[in-house]
């Protein structure tokens, strides 16, 4: 429980540290791509676009089938 | 069974999604890693615009040849268009909360414009939902059309040109093309337009569809 409290509070200087780091510039997320687990984001945003599309082509396959079934009863 | 230019608005929407984050941007000062929202929210408006444009197309032919498919069409058109408006807006604001400090301000020409532009939009489908006779419903849709069309040009792409305006482009600020867009930006950015545009298509090509074969049952 101890360590859980000194851990928190740890955290809170977290802003502090980030201070000491900055650099000349506008401030970008440059350490934030190379240190990796960005991958992680975009796997997930293409997964669920990958899904929409998926939908979509499903979607439209059922579409396609109904369209054809419509034209063969006229 | 499924058309080539639907595939390759997926693979350029993946790819864009996928590079626009990863790839180099320019470091510029308020925006920062903000900038990317040029791939993603850009596009969604020229979509938007793209579908509006789409919709005027086919109520000139619908006045032109009086048939009720290009009616259905322009209204389904139109009706993808202004879905397309709400991701636009939403991260539109999302991005002036983080950039500009608001979400939303009433004195910029730019979002005002937008705003009336949708209203004017809603009004078309009200107008069109309220008359029963096909033909004269038909017409009158598309000649209201065609008035919207050129309202929403008037209020999103000319007046917010000739006053002050916070938004890229608009009132002698720059657009992003004429300093911060960068090589590396276009490599992203033009396959980010066509993909989304390719992809409102190709939500419209189902709408369509559908509505062509509701319209067929409801005949029967």
């Amino acid at each position: 429980m101890n360590n859980r409290i000194i851990i928190f509070l740890a955290s809170l200087l977290m802003p502090f540290l980030g201070k000491a780091q900055e650099v000349a510039g506008p401030e970008m997320a440059d350490t934030f791509r190379s240190e990796g687990k960005i991958y992680v984001v975009i796997t997930v945003i293409s997964i669920i676009f990958m899904c929409l599309i998926g939908y979509l082509v499903y979607i439209d396959i059922k579409l396609s089938k109904l369209e054809n079934k419509n034209r063969n009863t006229n | 069974m499924i058309k080539w230019w639907k595939i390759l608005s997926a693979l350029l929407i993946l790819y864009t999604l996928v590079l626009g984050m990863l790839g180099p941007v320019p470091h510029l000062d308020i925006l920062n890693e903000t900038i990317r929202n040029l791939f993603y929210h850009v596009p969604i408006w020229f979509a938007m615009l793209f579908q509006m444009g789409y919709s005027v197309v086919y109520a000139i032919k619908q006045l032109s040849k009086n048939d009720l498919q290009s009616d259905i069409i322009s209204n389904q058109a139109a009706q993808t268009g202004l879905f397309f408006a709400l991701p636009g807006l939403l991260t539109g604001c999302m991005w002036a909360k983080f950039t500009w400090g608001t979400w939303w301000t009433f004195q910029d020409p730019k979002l005002n414009g937008v705003a009336i532009a949708v209203l004017i939009y809603l009004a078309y489908f009200i107008l069109r939902s309220s008359i029963d006779d096909e033909q004269k419903r038909a017409r009158i849709a598309a000649v209201y059309n065609i008035f919207a069309f050129v309202m929403m040009f008037v209020f999103i792409m000319i007046l917010p040109r000739l006053t002050d305006s916070l938004h890229p482009g608009n009132g002698g600020n720059p657009a992003f093309g004429k300093y911060d867009l960068d090589s590396n930006m276009r490599l992203v950015f033009y396959p980010a337009v066509i993909g989304w545009v390719l992809l409102s298509l190709w939500i419209l090509d189902v709408k369509k569809r559908l509505a062509i074969l509701t319209h067929k049952e409801n005949e029967q």
